[in-house]
């Protein structure tokens, strides 16, 4: 049973859906702070090259050196994403020529290949990774043994940040203003609000998701270090806050949806099962619904219906008359 | 406050302004648009600093750096545009900012605050649904939420600006009773307003600024309308002097059975029939939303008829075309000045020369011609006594009177044949509109045909030659200024002559 189709898909779809709850869990933040920020895929670049780097250089135990890269691959995400805090909240530059600028500059091809290719990193696999946590007689219990019990820790911590983050928004004074500043700044700031340190902090946030998100691939799905390695799943993770309409729980769903469907190509090729190019339509489905996605939300009819913050991708100026 | 001055780029909009009011008083600050009352309200509230003067606030001097400073001192302000977010619960909006009481924790008790908001609706006569969605709520009850929003953070002082605008006369009345409450109970509260008749009723004193100066501060008993008014704008009202008669020439404007849709469909505009004469001012009276702005973008050719026919001057410009119409000799001043009228980032000189840009002496061949477009901004900032810091600024910078002066400015300036004007007193105060009717006046006396349309049948009937009056998309009646009267043609705005009715 445990090597049924649907369940072998479902488990590794949680797997292959992990890095994508991760950013657009963060993304989420940063963009209910009122700041979009489409440099998800080169923060995912940067935080998986700084932590792959941090496994094969540093030398300590397995499981602290593997806390150790998580932390690194935060911060570098974080630093990475500062710099688009400073270009679109201090000097109010355009967030979308911003978001992509830092995904050309820092992404497949820029900084992180650099960084890959000077640290020599694509030689080696990983020395340490991230494995199942659960014993494996716990694994082989039927259907959830693959699926609950078959993933690696940053699985079981995902699903406690997503339970964090909804309490944060819904339940915090924190998370009360987060979503005022990004609904209406004036009000916020009126009110005392200091709306451009709540956009700082979420952005910086945001970005260290991104890079705890492309570390869950150097360490835990493919433990190596490829250029590019992510593949456009910084792209479909900020389609998927707009699917899930803002909603950290609904980020879950998605990200696990789309996991299942990167799952679904290979798993049909093991079994020789030939739908049509299989190939195409499982690979370019992420993509293609993305673009779907954005295009459906750039009109602004669509926007106030899904529940985007409203004041997504403004700059807040106060002295404006 | 204190010889409070703030200088804009260009414009002085406090100049060494003193202030002062008392516990348990409302105090109105009267002023025109432009005279620096927004711009006084926001420096006390924290959101401008002063250039110069201090603020005391119980005796003591305090320093705003930040809107949160103000609200520790306890002045909460409620603005024209409301802060709310409109996608939060009333009990989200209440407890936004607030870092004393049941919001000074990290979590959010939201039974608590319902309560207290509960309450404090209770005890004011402002009672809203603590869970109900801003976005849901009337205007009236927008303004009940910011009011608890100042009570619930325990404000001393309250400052509202111009709250009635937005307010029916009865939910006027309503907010007057809250306010005197309040000061009862030894709050502070502080009514910027332009209309007179309000300030009289709700205010125990009144400081007048003109120009950026504090002209006088009055008890409300004692002042009458009639001198509050020489207060605020420095010299006495014309009282509407009778225009004089003029003689209408040949037909400008022919409307012939014309029918139109409305933004959602439907048609707003139907089988209406119309003529203007030149020299003469036609009022199209009616309730809003009746097809009065529909059939004025027909004109103007920024909506395409569904039937009838446009003539402008004996020509028929094409449907739906506003170069047509601008060609023909269509000026149009916009009810929605700011969107529809200009260019709020452009500069004025630009927005001057948006119709005219196109011929000699803006621009040569493909070329515009900057200094020339820049001399004409700077003669017509002048005949029109825009206050401006200069042809090179933005014109969302000016205030509402200035910038519907940049408008006619521009419209009058094309040498028009037919004036369609709509709603162009709007939001303006006395000074203002006395000044756009003036211009009106003047484009009429020049032989131009002007269709004006308003819902403020005084305006209607000190402007107009001729009155029609539009009711559901339909002219209802039409009669010479002689021969109306307020009482009919409120009756007819309002449906009273409608058959179906019957």
């Amino acid at each position: 049973m445990n090597h049924s189709l649907a369940v072998v898909v479902i488990a590794s779809g949680v797997a292959y859906g992990t890095p994508l709850l991760y950013a657009a869990l963060g993304e989420l933040l940063t963009e209910r702070s009122g700041v979009l920020n489409l440099g998800v895929e080169g923060m995912m670049l940067i935080g998986a090259v700084m932590g792959f780097w941090t496994v094969q250089r540093v030398h300590a135990g397995s499981g602290a050196i593997l806390v150790v890269a998580i932390g690194v691959a935060a911060l570098a995400g974080a630093l990475t994403a500062a710099i688009h805090a400073f270009l679109v909240i201090t000097l109010r530059a355009s967030q979308i020529v911003s978001g992509l600028a830092l995904t050309i500059f820092a992404g497949a091809a820029g900084l992180s290949s650099y960084l890959g290719n000077d640290f020599n990193l694509g030689d080696n696999p990983a020395r340490h990774q991230f494995h199942a946590v659960f014993p494996a007689s716990v694994q082989r219990w039927p259907i959830v043994g693959p699926i609950v019990f078959g993933q690696n820790v940053l699985v079981y911590v995902s699903w406690a940040c997503v339970v964090a983050v909804w309490l944060y928004l819904t339940r915090t004074r924190p998370g009360l203003n987060v979503r005022a500043v990004g609904d209406s700044p004036a009000a916020a700031d009126a009110m005392g609000i200091d709306v451009a340190a709540y956009r700082y902090a979420h952005t910086l946030v945001g970005g260290a998701f991104a890079g705890v998100a492309g570390a869950t691939f150097t360490l835990a799905i493919t433990p190596q270090w490829v250029d590019g390695i992510t593949g456009g799943a910084g792209w479909i993770a900020i389609a998927l806050v707009i699917f899930a309409f803002w909603r950290p729980e609904l980020c879950l769903v998605g990200a696990y949806f789309f996991g299942a469907l990167q799952a679904l190509s290979p798993e049909l090729q093991a079994r020789g099962i030939h739908i049509g190019p299989t190939e195409l339509w499982a690979n370019s489905l992420p993509y293609l619904m993305t673009i779907v996605v954005l295009v459906l939300v750039s009109a602004s009819s669509t926007r106030r219906w899904l529940g985007a913050p409203a004041a997504l991708g403004l700059p807040y100026v106060r002295e404006e008359r | 406050m204190r010889g409070i001055t703030k200088r804009f780029p260009g414009v002085v909009a406090n100049d060494g302004v003193d202030f002062a009011a008392a516990t348990g008083e409302v105090h109105a600050l009267l002023g025109e648009n432009g005279a620096g009352k927004s711009t006084l309200s926001n420096i006390l509230t924290g959101l401008y600093r002063p250039d110069e003067g201090e603020i005391l606030v119980y005796c003591r001097p305090v320093e705003f750096s930040a809107p949160r400073d103000a609200l520790d001192a306890g002045i909460c302000m409620v603005h024209q545009h409301f802060r709310l977010v409109e996608r939060f619960t009333v009990a989200e909006n209440v407890v936004l900012g607030d870092h004393r009481r049941e919001g000074r924790t990290f979590r959010l008790r939201y039974r608590t605050i319902e309560r207290r908001v509960a309450e404090l609706g209770e005890r004011y006569g402002l009672a809203v649904d603590p869970r109900a969605r801003v976005w849901q709520l009337s205007v009236g009850e927008q303004q009940r939420v910011e009011i608890l929003k100042a009570l619930y953070l325990d404000a001393r002082i309250l400052i509202l600006d111009e709250p009635t605008a937005v307010l029916t006369p009865q939910e006027a009345q309503v907010l007057f009773e809250t306010l005197r409450e309040m000061a009862a109970d030894g709050r502070t509260v502080i009514f910027i307003s332009h209309k007179l008749h309000e300030v009289k009723a709700v205010a125990d004193r009144v400081t007048v600024l003109r120009g950026g100066h504090a002209v006088a501060t009055v008890s409300a008993a004692e002042a009458t309308p009639r001198s509050l008014a020489v207060l605020m704008v420095g010299h006495g009202l014309g009282e509407g002097a009778p225009p004089k008669a003029r003689a209408p020439g040949e037909v400008v404007l022919g409307l012939e059975d014309v029918s139109a849709a409305g933004d959602r469909g439907g048609a707003a505009v139907r089988g209406v029939s119309l003529a203007v004469r030149a020299g003469e001012i036609v009022a199209l009276a009616g309730v809003a939303g009746n097809g009065q702005r529909e059939l004025a973008e027909t004109v103007a050719g920024m909506r395409a008829p569904t039937g009838g026919v446009v003539r402008v001057a004996g020509k028929t410009p094409r449907p739906g075309d506003p170069r047509a119409a601008i060609r023909a000799g269509v000026a149009y001043v916009p009810e929605d000045r700011l969107g529809t009228g200009l260019a709020p980032s452009v500069s004025i000189a630009s927005n001057l020369a948006l119709k005219s840009y196109r011929e000699a002496p803006a621009s040569s061949g493909p070329l515009l011609r900057l200094r020339r477009i820049r001399e004409r901004a700077v003669e017509l900032i002048q005949r029109y006594r825009i206050a401006a810091p200069g042809p090179a600024a933005p014109v969302r910078l000016l205030s509402g009177g200035n910038l519907q002066k940049v408008v006619l400015a521009r419209e009058f300036s094309g040498q028009p044949k037919v004036l369609v004007a709509a709603s162009p007193t709007r939001g303006l105060d006395v000074g203002a509109i006395e000044s756009v009717h003036s211009y009106l006046h003047e484009a009429a006396a020049a032989g131009v045909g002007v269709l004006l349309i308003s819902e403020d049948l005084d305006e209607i009937l000190t402007l107009a030659d001729r009155i029609a009056v539009m009711y559901e998309g339909e002219v209802v009646g039409e009669t010479a200024r002689a021969d109306a009267s307020v009482e009919e043609i409120g009756l007819l705005m309002a449906g009273g002559n409608d058959p179906r009715r019957d």
